[in-house]
């Protein structure tokens, strides 16, 4: 579904007007002219190694207060910077699996003031990026470039005090530096991202790479990978680049969605009313459903990059790329292109992206290998297996199953049925569980009998059932298989008993 | 006088520095600053277009350590300086504004 | 005695170490209140570590190639324990949790730390004037400045306060006044000896540095504090270099330059005379001499107040009140840092961060620091250049001789005091300044001899030769 399950509104209350065609969002504003979304994602994971990023301090979520510092967290006087090297092939791994350039990159001051910055600036890296010129491919099929990725290091946390606990109103502030200094991959997307679904997959997406290539835990609950959209719109169907606004402060993919619909229809409404939609910074409010401005400071920052004089250049050798990039696990794209394939279905089918999404496309493919059929396994996957314990069913089980289904021996309620009993203990084998059921397969005989009983039974129906129009037909025909399903305890083939009730009822 | 820097630029950069000047420091400052950029007007007219800048006099590449856990302050040394302290945290007046 | 011979003396249990300290502290006592060499003198610290020098003597350990030999640490460098303020009101009084890594060799080698010298605030200066504590007085002439900004370790050592001392020197802050006090003032290869716990001024400038009365001394504090360090990313993978071995290796064949650019308009020529007269020395010694041209030096200065102060003002960003330090009491973050700085740094400081944060600006960048980058690369190649014909350079370590406490107030003409040091830290080369005679009114000259990264070998073997040539002076040490 392309938008969000509540209805998303405006900052005066009013219901968006929203058309979202398959691809692209586009939002009415007041006057009624249209706008479509311009949407680029900035993503910061938390990279996943020991310690933090230029020092020797534990990275590590949780623990007390400034109990994972050391001299360089704090920036005290006369400490420098050493750059841990894992975050580097951490930051290469995550290039390769994009597709990008890994490059000879170099680190950069970002100087700004704010407490919870040590030392005043933040190592970061600005015009020679680790990673640069990569893609990723949705689930929808739609490809998104990403334009760099770069390493730098995360801030401490401040606590406010008083005030609700928000920044504003707040007596005092607490700050705690066991974030400091964790290292961070900052990937920026071009501007590719054009309906709030997109975003939605994008991040999901990105988030199973870097959790399948072990770079970040990807935990948006706790911060260890936060998204920030960058939004502009234009008039449908022009090409031109207008004014954008940062959003900040986007903890879920559900706040997301909202938060870039609403801020698509700000702007559209800004440049219907003739005015200007100002370059800033805004904050998402997640309690009001509305983006406000962050500006309380009267100028904009100037952070005055320049290369970091602590540190040396990075530039990892190609033989020690090619290792990582053999390394690297089967991304979700490859997944589902896989199992497509196996399947025969479009790579954007919905069983293929949600076997993949849930990590059960292994478990569908060894079952297809172990014999069961292709489209049957996928389903009973999607639909069946979607439970506790669903994704440890041995595959030979699921092939069991679904051979019995294919062979007629099971109808498809029975199939879900067994299923649930292997899941639960998988040690029994199908047939045996469909035995103890008593599951077997009924006897066309015996099936027309109950047929014919039914019939008996409900001669009127039968009488309207035929000689009725298509739509009496349709309510009957679903009357009559109900009937016949629960005179047969269930076992009766959904598809047979259609057939002789057509067939009894045209002779 | 030097125009080379305004009273307005000097202002300016005090702000981003965190630094306030009064009245007269602000005229001392811009005179002094002025000069000294003056003086380096002789650099200002070289054409280096085709000269690559050296951020470092030597050409070291991929120094990196081991991620490996080092010592760590407990939060009593970490804490031992601070103006201001609260629950182990460092403790700063209100914060107007999120971080950029 | 030299810290050579009062080493030798300790290891071998002619000499306590408490005894050379107790001598030393004497002397502090008695003339520190006129010369003002220190923010702190540890004296308590000196006699425990001198006592367990001596207890390790006598059990026969190898207490290392310091033992026992007082040295005095520039307040920029981290001490554990003890007070480190830079010279500044806005870390008066802050104790670091660790050492420098320098600090950390000294100990390891049997130094016994005296104290903490004085200093132009965060290193900013050429006479030790802009010090929130009080200026120094050179040792030679009490109403003249030491120079700066490491004014108090080269007075320290001058005055016979401690034989060795620990400076650092971005654009001339060890040699300089080392020269105006008429001692042996070194800046090592950049890289060569950690800056991990020196607090920073310009990062890709800054070395730690040993001051001595003699060659052969600085030549061994250097090897205790030179080599790789993981914990500075910018330092040299290599191991100290043996350089006293070498002293006495003399310069025949050792190609020398003068550098004409820093002979001419500008310079004293009492100085100038004294740079000639060092030139036929080495020349007598075997060496062979001739003017060099290094044309992009004069760019030096220039370059130099844009780059660090530039970086400068970023690496003085954290002093803002919060983690440690002063602090100015405001109702919002913002004004405390504000408050706290504006209190906090001195005039000097102030300027510095003030045209360093303009330099780095948006719309300015190109113009200023990025064009410094590369005038940089032109200094770079014309000493590469110069290298490819001779081993060593000489040159004035500085255009006067000790001007007078309060004599210079404006700023630009106080960087002047540095266009003969400037270029090598831009550089990253080596340089140090080796006492060689007098002006007319017998105030210290100082000769600078440079060389190339990693050229410290041949560097010390000219110097070594320099200082037995040098005039005698009325100061010579007993």
């Amino acid at each position: 579904m392309a938008n969000a399950p509540t209805v998303p509104t405006d900052s005066l209350g009013h219901p968006i007007t929203v058309a979202a065609s398959d691809d692209v969002l586009v939002v009415e504003a007041h006057d009624g002219s249209r706008w479509e979304l311009v949407c680029g994602l900035e993503v910061h994971a938390e990279l996943h190694t020991v310690t933090k990023m230029f020092s020797g301090a534990p990275n590590q979520f949780g623990d007390e207060p400034n109990t994972n510092v050391d001299p360089v967290t704090l920036g005290l006087p006369g400490t420098l910077p050493v750059v841990n090297e894992r975050a580097v092939e951490l930051a290469a791994t995550f290039g390769l699996a994009i597709g990008a350039t890994v490059q000879r990159s170099v680190f950069s001051r970002k100087n700004y003031f704010y407490p919870d910055m040590p030392k005043n600036f933040q190592i970061s890296q600005y015009d020679q990026p680790i990673v640069v010129d990569g893609a990723l491919e949705l689930p929808s099929g739609h490809v998104v470039g990403i334009e760099r990725a770069h390493l730098e290091e995360d801030t401490g946390k401040s606590t406010h005090v008083g005030g609700a606990g928000r920044i504003k109103g707040a007596e005092y502030s607490l700050v705690d530096y066991n974030r400091a200094g964790v290292p961070l991959l900052e990937i920026v997307s071009r501007p590719h991202v054009r309906s709030a679904e997109q975003a939605r997959q994008y991040v999901a997406e990105l988030r199973s790479i870097l959790v399948a290539c072990g770079v970040s835990d990807g935990k948006m609950e706790e911060g260890s990978m936060r998204v920030d959209a960058n939004i502009s719109v234009r008039p449908e169907g022009s090409d031109e680049l207008r004014t954008r606004c940062e959003i900040k402060n986007v903890n879920s993919l559900r706040s997301l969605v909202r938060a870039i619909e609403f801020e698509a229809k700000r702007q559209a409404d800004l440049h219907a009313s003739g005015e200007k939609v100002v370059q800033e910074t805004r904050h998402w409010d997640e309690a009001d459903g509305r983006t406000h401005t962050m500006r309380s400071k009267e100028e904009a920052d100037d952070y005055r990059y320049f290369p970091e004089p602590d540190l040396v250049p990075v530039e990892l050798p190609s033989s020690r790329l090619d290792e990582l990039r053999a390394a690297l696990p089967l991304l979700p794209s490859q997944r589902r292109h896989r199992l497509a394939a196996v399947v025969g279905e479009p790579i954007t089918s919905e069983p293929v992206v949600v076997a993949v999404e849930r990590g059960q496309d292994d478990q569908a493919l060894a079952a297809i290998a172990a014999g069961g059929d292709p489209a049957r396994v996928l389903l009973h996957v999607v639909q069946n297996l979607a439970v506790d314990g669903g994704a440890e069913l041995p595959a030979e089980r699921l092939a069991e199953v679904v051979r019995m289904e294919v062979g007629g021996e099971l109808t498809a309620t029975q199939a879900k049925q067994v299923l649930a009993e292997l899941v639960a203990d998988p040690s029994r084998s199908a047939a045996e569980v469909a035995a103890a059921k008593g599951f077997e397969a009924m006897d066309t005989g015996a099936l027309e009998a109950i047929v014919d009983q039914v019939i008996a039974a409900n001669p009127d129906e039968w009488a309207s059932f035929c000689t009725g129009d298509d739509k009496a037909r349709k309510k009957l025909s679903g009357f009559f298989t109900g009937q016949i399903m629960k005179a047969s305890k269930g076992q009766a083939d959904g598809k047979l008993v259609a057939q002789l009730l057509a067939q009894k009822s045209s002779s | 006088m030097s125009e080379r820097i305004s009273r307005d630029d000097v202002a300016h950069v005090a702000r981003l520095a965190r630094l306030s000047l009064d009245e007269a420091e602000l005229d001392t400052f811009t005179a002094q600053l002025g000069a000294i950029l003056d003086h380096a007007a002789d650099v200002e007219a070289l054409d280096l277009a085709d000269v690559a800048p050296t951020s470092h006099p030597f050409d070291l590449v991929n120094v990196l350590r081991a991620d490996a856990a080092g010592p760590t302050l407990a939060p009593a040394e970490a804490l031992a300086a601070a103006p201001s302290a609260e629950d182990d945290r460092f403790r700063v007046p209100t914060i107007l504004g999120e971080a950029p | 005695m030299s810290a050579a011979e009062i080493a030798a003396a300790v290891r071998a249990g002619e000499r306590s170490a408490v005894e050379v300290a107790e001598e030393h502290l004497a002397r502090i006592a008695e003339r520190e209140g006129a010369v003002h060499a220190f923010n702190e003198v540890t004296a308590e610290a000196a006699r425990r570590a001198a006592a367990e020098i001596d207890r390790r003597v006598a059990a026969g350990d190898d207490v290392g190639p310091l033992a026992g030999v007082p040295v005095a640490i520039k307040d920029n460098l981290c001490t554990k324990g003890v007070a480190t303020t830079c010279s500044s009101r806005i870390l008066e009084g802050w104790v670091p949790p660790y050492d420098a890594t320098v600090v950390q060799r000294l100990a390891a080698a049997g130094a016994v730390a005296v104290g903490k010298t004085n200093l132009d605030e965060f290193a900013m200066g050429s006479s030790t004037e802009n010090s929130a504590f009080g200026a120094t007085r050179n040792p030679v002439d009490l109403d003249r400045v030491p120079g700066g900004s490491s004014g108090g370790s080269a007075a320290a050592v001058a005055a016979g306060f401690a034989p060795l001392a620990l400076g650092s020197d971005t654009g001339g802050s060890i040699r300089q006044p080392a020269a105006f006090c008429g001692v042996v003032g070194v800046k090592p290869t950049y890289g060569l000896v950690s800056r991990y716990g020196l607090i920073a001024f310009a990062s890709s400038l800054d070395q730690v540095g040993p001051f001595a009365r003699t060659v052969a001394d600085a030549a061994l504090l250097l090897e205790v504090t030179a080599g790789h360090d993981p914990a500075d990313a910018t330092s040299i993978p290599q191991a100290a270099p043996s350089i006293a071995a070498h002293l006495d290796d003399g310069v025949s064949g050792l190609r020398v330059g003068v550098v004409r650019e820093l002979m001419g308009e500008g310079i004293d020529p009492a100085i100038a005379a004294r740079v000639r007269e060092a030139a036929e020395a080495l020349a007598a010694a075997g060496a062979s001499v001739e003017e060099v041209s290094v044309p992009a030096v004069t760019y030096g200065l220039s370059a130099y107040y844009l780059i660090a102060p530039a970086e400068a003002s970023s690496n003085l960003a954290r002093f803002d009140g919060v983690r440690y330090g002063l602090r100015v009491d405001a109702p919002t973050t913002n004004e405390m840092m504000v408050a706290t700085r504006t209190a906090g740094f001195g005039a000097e400081v102030k300027r510095r961060i003030m045209l360093g944060t303009y330099a780095l600006s948006a719309g300015y960048y190109d113009a200023f620091y990025g064009k410094a980058q590369k005038v940089r690369t032109l200094i770079c190649r014309d000493f590469a250049a110069a290298y490819e014909r001779v081993d060593v350079l000489l040159s004035p370590t500085t255009p006067t001789t000790a001007f007078e406490v309060g004599a210079i107030a404006d700023p630009l003409t106080m960087y002047l005091n540095d266009i003969c040091t400037i270029p090598t830290n831009l550089a990253g080369d080596a340089a140090m300044s080796v006492p060689f005679g007098t002006d007319a009114t017998g105030l210290p000259v100082g000769v600078q001899v440079l060389a190339p990264a990693l050229g410290e070998v041949a560097m010390f073997r000219a110097a070594a030769v320099l200082e037995a040539a040098a005039p005698s002076t009325a100061e010579e040490d007993a």
